[in-house]
């Protein structure tokens, strides 16, 4: 028997919060690729900590929906998985290649494949992608168009940028954007000053972050100009000095996110039959645009 | 009941196989001389395959129940089996694949267990359990579309248990269990899944033993698994100050909580009236608190997030000076402060009516205190007399 976990933050104060790691966690159950599919959370339950002893099987992929390597991948959730010979070196990452390390959980005994964050994987470029054809309606979108990429920056995590370039780098070499400019919160380049950063009118904006919540429906759409004042909303497209800006929320809400997790979890040698097939097509329909409801914002400043 | 044919068929075939069945009462062993049947009470030896199948015949309880067990339910060992049994009152070590293993039995969810017959009444009328605020049915379904001794299982909440099914919401998909377990009554969000505040109103029939086991996960995560864990003797306790040391980033001060703040904090927190978890965390392993950690069937393990979260929050106000403050009051506006605290500590404020003066909590009684003794920059009016 096989499980998959999908470890997340979750929040005390949010209920939002948790919403994008249960639906990416229902879709994979409903592809039936691992007998005990689990959500576990930093701050809900089941917690990290005791996840492991509710499942069954004996060989576990667990799969940490964060962006970025980081201090939750690298110490948390190791140490409250009780992955005692766990070190970041196992690893053997620059930052942005994680893929998986197998160890034991040592109060059940099980062999847990502790895979790298959905963040950094290479299928996330087309969940960046695809976001941005969700935005705009348009499944060849890109002639034309500016795509910004935003994370945090630096200030709390070295890493964090480093996942946001990472990907800028593999869409700006497919030569289908105008141009793809990685932006920053916390850190030049910021965006505040999209419009300073693109020549082409119309700009996507597609923030990477696992969730929807203070961040992405509050400071970047009030720091880019698109709002006064959040609680007003926005629209979409926005204009904002001569140009057009299509802001898209956070990426992990995104169905195809569930297919980065199989992902991971395949490439620590899970086997997942055609569950990757049965995923695309649940979210990408012929015109390529996903009609599954997006999930709320969620979590909170400081939670 | 009947006796399903394929149910003796299968029965016999693993007594053929393994030498004997002996399982919740039953035993059948083949040797040289023949089949021997016994039962709670009574035996038989030297039977002819013919003369074992007629004398099965009558304990058609049995059989179905062996079938039900190791067939449909499986799992030897495992955390569902043991609450599935459990649910029904069955012998608990039976579940055990290692029958010798001491399950403690004088542990506060297990009772008498009843024998096969007996079980089988109460499994036609319905055999409730409550696990927090859950509560379980287990019953015997006897229709064409399940087979002979196939449980299903109802679940909903204990104070529901005399509503009529038809005013309450009612589920089969156990992923519905989540966002009944989200909100309390009134709509507010529950980080902590074993508060006692879930809200009533709904039911799920007709669950299959992994649905409900799934369901009860959501309800009450990873219960299932410690309950177990502490039947059988090996639930490991993270006390107090190992799971402090352990924290880092934000929650690193926490070890730095004084010893009888981790008092006050159980008392706050992890009481009955506040978290359904039986507490079994103490201080250290051989200091424990003096709050009462409850009673519940499930354990706590180990300060919970929540906790966590909140001992930060203590640990920063505990490290601050304490003072010497000089302030004006009635002995009624004294009284009338050990009153507010009280109304908010026990979440009473809703339920003060409006015109009730006599209470010190009583907001039109709060909003003319603050008016008299609360200065413009919200604080009260006292003067410190150290520095
Ligand atoms: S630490 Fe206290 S509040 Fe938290 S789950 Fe345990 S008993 Fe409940």
């Amino acid at each position: 028997m096989q499980a998959l976990v999908i470890a997340a933050h979750g929040s005390h104060l949010n209920p939002d919060a948790s919403d994008p790691t249960y639906a990416h966690a229902d879709a994979v159950r409903e592809t039936g690729a691992f007998d005990e599919v689990r959500e576990a959370f930093w701050k809900e339950e089941p917690h990290f900590r005791e996840v492991i002893r509710t499942l069954e099987s004996n060989e576990v992929f667990v799969v940490p929906l964060f962006i970025s390597e980081g201090y939750f991948t690298e110490q948390v959730i190791p140490r409250e998985l009780r992955l005692e010979e766990w070190d970041p070196k196992k690893w053997d990452s620059d930052g942005t290649s994680a893929t998986h390390a197998t160890l034991e959980a040592t109060d059940v005994g099980k062999t847990i494949h502790y895979c790298g964050p959905v963040g950094t994987h290479d299928a996330m470029t087309d969940v960046i992608v695809g976001r941005a054809e969700r935005v705009t309606g348009d499944p060849t979108i890109g002639e034309g168009v500016g795509l910004a990429v935003v994370g945090h920056g630096t200030e709390r995590n070295e890493n964090s940028a480093k996942a946001i370039e990472y990907h800028t780098e593999r869409i700006r070499k497919r030569d289908r954007f105008d141009d793809v400019k990685a932006l920053f919160m916390d850190e030049e380049p910021e965006v505040d000053d999209v419009t300073d950063y693109f020549e082409a009118e119309d700009v996507v904006v597609v923030p990477l972050f696992v969730a929807d919540g203070y961040h992405t429906q509050e400071d970047i759409p009030e720091d880019m100009g698109l709002t006064e004042d959040y609680r007003l909303g926005w629209s979409v497209p926005a204009t904002v000095d001569g140009h057009r800006i299509w802001y898209a929320g956070a990426v992990g809400t995104e169905g195809l996110m569930a297919d980065v997790v199989l992902e991971r979890a395949a490439d620590a040698g899970a086997d997942v039959g055609d569950a990757r097939g049965a995923i695309r097509k649940a979210v990408t329909p012929a015109d390529g645009v996903d009609r599954r409801p997006e999930t709320e914002p969620s979590a909170e400043p400081g939670d | 009941m009947t006796l399903p044919t394929a149910d003796v068929a299968s029965l016999l075939e693993t007594v053929d196989t393994d030498g004997e069945v002996a399982f919740d009462g039953l035993r059948i062993a083949h040797t040289d001389a023949g089949y021997a049947l016994e039962t709670d009470g009574d035996e038989w030896h030297g039977l002819e395959r013919a003369a074992l199948e007629d004398a099965l015949e009558p304990l058609a309880a049995y059989v179905t129940n062996w079938r039900y067990w190791q067939e449909t339910v499986g799992g030897e060992g495992t955390a569902r089996r043991a609450f599935l049994r459990w649910c029904e009152r069955a012998p608990l070590a039976d579940a055990d694949a290692d029958a010798d293993a001491d399950v403690a039995d004088d542990h506060p969810s297990v009772d008498d267990p009843l024998a096969v017959p007996e079980r089988y009444d109460a499994l036609h009328e319905g055999l409730d359990r409550e696990w927090g605020q859950l509560c379980i049915t287990a019953r015997l379904v006897d229709d064409a579309e399940h087979a002979a001794g196939e449980r299903v299982y109802d679940l909903w909440h204990v104070d529901d248990a005399d509503s009529d099914i038809a005013d309450l919401e009612v589920s089969d998909e156990p992923r519905d269990a989540r966002e009944i377990a989200t909100y309390d009554e009134d709509g507010r969000y529950r980080p902590l899944k074993t508060a006692p505040t879930l809200p009533s109103g709904w039911a799920f029939t007709g669950l299959s033993g992994v649905e409900l086991v799934e369901a009860v996960g959501y309800f009450y995560p990873a219960t299932v698994a410690n309950w177990h864990r502490e039947l059988w003797g090996n639930v490991d306790v993270d006390h107090w100050t190992e799971t402090a040391e352990r924290q880092t980033g934000i929650y690193d001060v926490v070890d730095e909580l004084p010893r009888e703040a981790v008092e006050w904090m159980a008392e706050a927190c992890c009481v009955d009236s506040q978290c359904l978890r039986r507490r079994e965390w103490q201080y250290d392993a051989d200091d424990e608190l003096d709050v009462d950690g409850g009673d519940g069937p499930f354990p706590c393990r180990e300060p919970c997030s929540l906790v966590i979260a909140a001992a930060r929050k203590w640990t920063i106000i505990e490290s601050e000076a304490e003072h010497t403050y000089e302030l004006e009051l009635t002995t009624s506006e004294y009284n009338q402060l050990a009153e507010l605290i009280d109304a908010v500590a026990d979440g009473r404020t809703d339920e003060i009516r409006e015109a009730d003066l006599d209470d010190g909590a009583n907001r039109y009684r709060a909003r003319y205190l603050r008016a008299k003794r609360v200065d413009k920059e919200g604080d009260l009016e006292a003067r410190r007399l150290d520095d």
